[in-house]
Parts: structure tokens; C-alpha cells; sequence
């Protein structure tokens, strides 16, 4: 692949936090770095082990393969391969090529000179993943409550975890949780929509190609509309702001379900009924 | 805000959010094949203790001597006991039923033992017959278990869980509910329908809202509102057994017997037998009860599954009172093992399910044969 002409000044040497010099070079576009052999390293052996473990179940069906978790009876402990043991090591393998992942984002923000906002975003998707996998299973003392490696299969675990607490809706982080998922692509739409509204205006009178505008008119529209524009930096702001909390409130609705709530989530609710005020 | 007065909101804010937190150890059960997500977990102390059942007032007697019905008058029910049997049977009633401070004048008039004056005897009488229904119709789901009166009554004139039909607000107002979106106990302060009792727990509805098709139908097919009423009575199920949606069912398919545990076979016949109660037993007396036993709507207080349950899967923790009392086994004598195709197909199913565990998360559920009995489980009773 050519490089592009103003991309050789970016590829300097140093910025590593693991190995040196060892692996700080590039193969393509693509940099390498310690972490970037982890991230081959993880992702290869786990995918492997995947259609491993699938080739010893009863389907290649891709809808319907599915690599579960031990019994709970083995608590935190290490399960045969064939019953739960792939999904452990699968889990670390998963874990292992994620995290190198977020690293080597890292060090490719420590070569630009640039914040860490990129990594930063990442972890909390890792740590969503973790919540399910290792926070919440750790603090019920059992790896199967994870949930199994299968397009089908996980949904199933959805719902019956859900169907645990009698009604998840009621789960105040869900309701955080999928409200800032909707306001998410909410603020994309309205995002994209007035970029490209910006950037595409209508033809002159006279035929002519009409004049790109400027973000102070985007910032007017708003103004106009509804009296107030968060701003050309601020609506990055305020989109990183709603992605990260609805991923972040996903993985806080699982660890309390359970850990910290075991009756209907319905039932919750009755702090409220119970305030003193009008109790 | 400064540190400090950070330092001091932070433990405050903490507190207030984890005291309405089950903080303590949990019980954790496994109901379903590895990764389904289908377990049991309770917060130990939100598991309810059992209270003692208390002790007989003197040993059974044996069964010999002369009858009832020799001996005293007016003895409808119990005649062919021996009168010893009988006496022990009323000492236990007393115990088990009667206001301590009443006793047997609870049911009887002390001048004339033999008279129907106060209603409570004729209830009693019912509920005897009723104890024998449970027992000897209903062993699909009280099993060799069965019931007596300590089971519903626990030292209380009046069982302490019970339902009435709820009081409907005006259909003309604005202000109608349609009885729900009230936090209601009954159905785990969700805001379901409040009332699911009336529709479930009495007549012949069924409560089956799987449609059998994928497309909408005109007769067969229920409407949200009808799911909604179905959950609000399941909310009261789980409950009442203290037991999550996953102790029955597999919810890839709620509705699949063969991805639904045994545990569902038994509440399928626990749900058709608290109809056939209040239905044979308990409405029938709506003439005898005063209006302080009867509801807003003017019927009398009846059965659910929290009356016997009490928050436990299985009433008294499984103890089984009726060799003490082998009066109310009921007239057939030994307890029947009712078990109908619905059931046995649950039960062999779900053997199969754990013979084969990873077919349940292999593959999609599959219907009961069109002419298994069990397709059309919620239109037999």
C-alpha cells in the first residue's frame, strides 16, 4: 500500500512502552509494537480455539455454535476443556488481545504526541466485556456466570439473566444504560445531518455551485431551533461523553444484578414507596 | 466543592445507594444447562424461614371404637371416623385455625356442638372436603406432600395471604387505572395489572399467550394486554415460591415444554388447581360469609399460590403434615399419582434436556408433536 505523501513524518521511532526498539516498526500501514504481537498472538490462538472447541460440539451451524461456560459447581476453579475449560481460556485469550489492543493505541498516541481519548474509549468497551465475564462471575463466585461464545446462545443467556430478576427493565443503570444508547445515535443523526447540511448547501440562482458555510451557521441552526449550539468541539465532546456512558451503565445494570440485587427489579423501586415523606 | 466537603458527601451518597442493596451472601443454584444463564441466586437473607410447625396436642389415637356419627350429631363430612380419630381431628383444627382466646367456640356453639349457627363451622366443613379435593384430585402438584389446614391457615382464623377481586376505578374517569400501574406486592410492585387473580385464579381462562402461528389471528392469538395480565400472574408466582422466572423456564421459549424444567409441569397443575378451589369451594360459600369476609366487590377472600407457599418453593419447606392427620388424605385413601400427558411429556422432556444439555443451546425449540396432548396443554384441564 503507498504511503500517503505526509505520512512518512508521522512514523517516528520511540513512544514504546514495552520491548524498545524491538518491535517499533511498521508492516504496511499497519504498526507493529510489542502490543501488536500480543494483539496477533491472543486474537490467532483464541479464534483457533473457538473453531476448536466448536468442531467438538454438535454443530457448524454459525448461528447455533456455542463454546458455554463451566457449571457453577466449579466455582472459580479451572473446568475440563470440554466442559467450560475452553471458555476459560478462550475468555483470557479475549481479554488478553483486547487489552494489548488498547495498549498498542497507546503507543501509537505516545508516537503522535496525541491525548489518549482513543484507548481511553476502548477501555471502557474492555471493561463492559470484563464486567460480564470477570467482575461479575469473580463476585458470585463462579465462572459460569459468564456468558457462552454463541451468536444464539448469548442472547439466550440475555434473557434468562435478565428474567433472573423478574423484570430487567426496572434496573435503573438499564434504563441509564439504554437512554443513553438511544441519545447516542440521537446526537450522531443530528450531528451528521448538520455536517453534511453544511458542507452540501443548495445550487445558486444562477446554477452555480452554492457556497460552503461556515460552522458559525451550523452553531445558528441550532441557535435558531432550540436557542442554544453546544459548538463545533463541544458536540464531540458531548458524543464521546453519551457513548462511553451507555456503555458504561451496560456493564454497571449486570454487575449489580446479582451482586448487589437479587429480588425483582420491581421491587427496588419501593425505596421510594418507603421515603419518609410520605410513608 | 471543596475536598473536604467531598470527602464527607461521597460515604453519605455511597450509603444511601447501597442501602437499598442485598449486600449479603447469596445462594446460588444451578437450573439449567451451563451458560444459559438460568440459576438461582438469593440473597441469604431474604430467604424466608420457615415458621415451626407446632407440635400435635396429644398423640393420633388409633381409628377404632365407635363412629363419628354414633357418637355425636350432625356430623356430615367426618362420619365414619372413629370419634376418637374425630376429636383428635377438632383438637388439631382448633390449634391450627381458632383464634387461641376463641377455641372451639370459633366454630361451634358451646350450648349445642351439633348446630350450623355460626358460619365458620360450615366453612370448615367445606374446607374439608376442599382438603380432600387437594389431596386426592390434585397430587400433580401437591405430590405425596399434600395439605392440611396448617398449611394455608397457620394459627389464623383467616389464611394471611389471600385475594378478593380489586376495587375498579370509574371507566368514565380520567383517573381510571384499568387496575394497573399501582405498585402492587402481588405482582412484585411491577406496574402490571394488580388484579391478575380474578382473571387466573377462578374460571377456566387460560392463560397461554404464545401464539401458535406467527402471524396474527383472529381467534386464538391474545393480545399484549392479555401477556401483560399473564405476567403480572407470574410476577406473583415467583413471588410467592420466592424463585426467579429461570426456576421454571428456559425463556429462549417461555412457552416450550421441552425446554422448561419439571418444576413448570407442577405449577401448570398448581395454577388449574387454585381455580378449581376457590371455584368449587370457596365461591360456593359467597351466601354463608358476613361482608367483613368479603372483598370491595362483594366476593369472599380466596386462594393464590401465596397461601400455601408463603415464600418458600415448597410450602413448610416439603414437610409433609398429613400422617398426623390421615383424616384429610381424603376418601380415597392412599394419595393418587394424577399425572396427565402434559406433565409426563414436561418430565421426559426435560430428562432428555439433561441427557443431551448441549442441545439446548444447539438448537431452536421444538413444538410437541401436533397430536401430543401437550401442544394444547392450556385448553385441557
Amino acid at each position: 500500500m503507498a504511503l500517503l505523501s505526509f505520512e512518512r513524518k508521522y512514523r517516528v521511532r520511540g513512544g514504546t512502552l514495552l520491548g524498545g526498539d524491538l518491535f517499533d516498526f511498521w508492516v504496511g500501514p499497519f504498526y507493529v509494537g510489542f502490543f501488536g504481537v500480543t494483539t496477533a498472538f491472543f486474537a490467532a490462538l483464541g479464534t483457533a480455539l473457538i473453531f476448536y472447541a466448536a468442531s467438538q460440539g454438535p454443530t457448524w451451524n454459525p448461528w447455533l455454535i456455542s463454546i458455554a461456560p463451566p457449571d457453577l459447581s466449579y466455582g472459580l476453579a479451572l473446568a475440563p476443556l470440554l466442559e467450560g475449560g475452553f471458555w476459560q481460556i478462550i475468555t483470557i485469550c479475549a481479554i488478553g488481545a483486547f487489552s494489548s489492543w488498547a495498549l498498542r493505541e497507546v503507543e501509537i498516541c505516545r508516537k503522535l504526541g496525541m491525548g489518549y481519548h482513543v484507548p481511553v474509549a476502548f477501555g471502557v468497551a474492555i471493561f463492559a466485556y470484563v464486567s460480564l465475564v470477570v467482575i461479575r462471575p469473580i463476585w458470585l463466585g463462579a465462572w459460569g456466570h459468564g456468558f457462552p461464545y454463541g451468536i444464539f446462545s448469548h442472547l439466550d443467556w440475555v434473557s434468562n439473566t435478565g428474567y433472573q430478576y423478574l423484570h430487567f427493565h426496572y434496573n435503573p443503570a438499564h434504563m441509564l444504560a439504554v437512554s443513553f444508547f438511544f441519545t447516542t445515535t440521537l446526537a450522531l443523526a443530528l450531528h451528521g445531518a448538520l455536517v453534511l447540511s453544511a458542507v452540501n448547501p443548495p445550487k445558486n440562482r444562477d446554477g452555480t455551485r452554492g457556497e460552503v458555510k461556515t460552522p458559525e451557521y451550523e452553531d445558528a441552526f441550532f441557535r435558531d431551533t432550540i436557542g442554544y449550539s453546544v459548538g463545533t468541539l463541544g458536540i464531540h465532546r458531548l458524543g464521546l461523553f453519551l457513548a462511553l456512558s451507555a456503555g458504561f451503565w451496560s456493564a454497571v445494570c449486570i454487575i449489580i444484578s446479582g451482586p448487589l440485587w437479587t429480588r425483582g427489579w420491581p421491587e427496588w423501586w419501593t425505596w421510594w414507596l418507603d421515603l419518609p415523606i410520605w410513608s | 466543592m471543596s475536598v473536604a466537603r467531598l470527602m464527607t458527601a461521597a460515604p453519605i451518597g455511597a450509603a444511601l445507594v447501597l442501602a437499598g442493596c442485598d449486600l449479603g451472601p447469596k445462594a446460588v443454584t444451578q437450573t439449567g444447562y451451563r451458560g444459559t444463564g438460568m440459576a438461582q441466586v438469593t440473597d441469604v437473607s431474604d430467604i424466608r424461614e420457615e415458621a415451626a410447625i407446632p407440635a400435635d396436642p396429644y398423640a393420633l389415637p388409633a381409628d377404632t371404637g365407635p363412629r363419628a356419627r354414633e357418637v355425636y350429631q350432625n356430623v356430615q363430612v367426618l362420619g365414619d371416623l372413629s370419634a376418637e380419630r374425630f376429636n383428635h381431628l377438632m383438637a388439631q383444627i382448633t390449634q391450627w385455625v381458632a383464634p387461641p382466646e376463641q377455641g372451639c367456640n370459633y366454630c361451634h356453639n358451646p350450648a349445642n356442638l351439633a348446630s350450623d349457627e355460626v358460619y365458620q363451622k360450615v366453612v370448615a366443613r367445606q374446607m374439608i372436603r376442599m382438603t380432600w379435593d387437594v389431596n386426592s384430585q390434585w397430587a400433580s402438584h401437591v405430590q405425596a406432600t399434600g395439605v392440611t389446614c396448617w398449611t394455608c391457615h397457620r394459627g389464623n382464623g383467616v389464611p394471611q395471604y389471600n385475594w378478593a377481586m380489586m376495587e375498579t376505578d370509574d371507566p368514565g374517569s380520567r383517573n381510571n387505572r384499568m387496575g394497573q400501574n399501582q405498585p402492587n406486592a402481588n405482582v412484585g410492585y411491577a406496574s402490571l395489572p394488580g388484579d391478575p387473580f380474578s382473571l387466573f385464579a377462578q374460571g377456566e381462562y387460560s392463560s397461554r399467550v404464545a401464539g401458535k402461528q406467527i402471524y396474527p389471528a383472529a381467534s386464538g392469538n391474545k393480545s399484549v394486554k392479555d401477556a401483560e395480565a399473564n405476567y403480572a400472574y407470574m410476577m406473583h408466582l415467583s413471588s410467592s415460591l420466592g424463585v426467579n422466572c429461570t426456576f421454571c423456564h428456559n425463556t429462549q421459549s417461555l412457552g416450550a415444554w421441552n425446554l422448561s424444567r419439571a418444576q413448570r409441569a407442577t405449577a401448570y397443575y398448581g395454577i388449574r388447581m387454585v381455580a378449581d378451589i376457590n371455584d368449587t369451594h370457596i365461591t360456593p360459600l359467597t351466601p354463608v360469609f358476613p361482608a367483613n369476609r368479603k372483598g370491595p366487590m362483594g366476593d369472599p377472600y380466596k386462594i393464590n399460590c401465596m397461601t400455601c407457599h408463603q415464600g418458600l418453593n415448597k410450602p413448610l419447606a416439603g414437610v409433609s403434615m398429613l400422617a398426623r392427620a390421615p383424616t384429610l388424605r381424603g376418601p380415597v385413601g392412599a394419595v393418587a399419582t394424577a399425572e396427565d400427558v402434559g406433565g409426563a411429556a414436561a418430565r421426559a422432556a426435560t430428562a432428555r434436556q439433561f441427557d443431551a444439555p448441549a442441545a439446548v443451546n444447539t438448537g431452536p425449540a421444538q413444538a410437541p408433536p401436533a397430536n401430543s396432548p401437550a401442544a394444547q396443554p392450556a385448553t385441557t384441564r
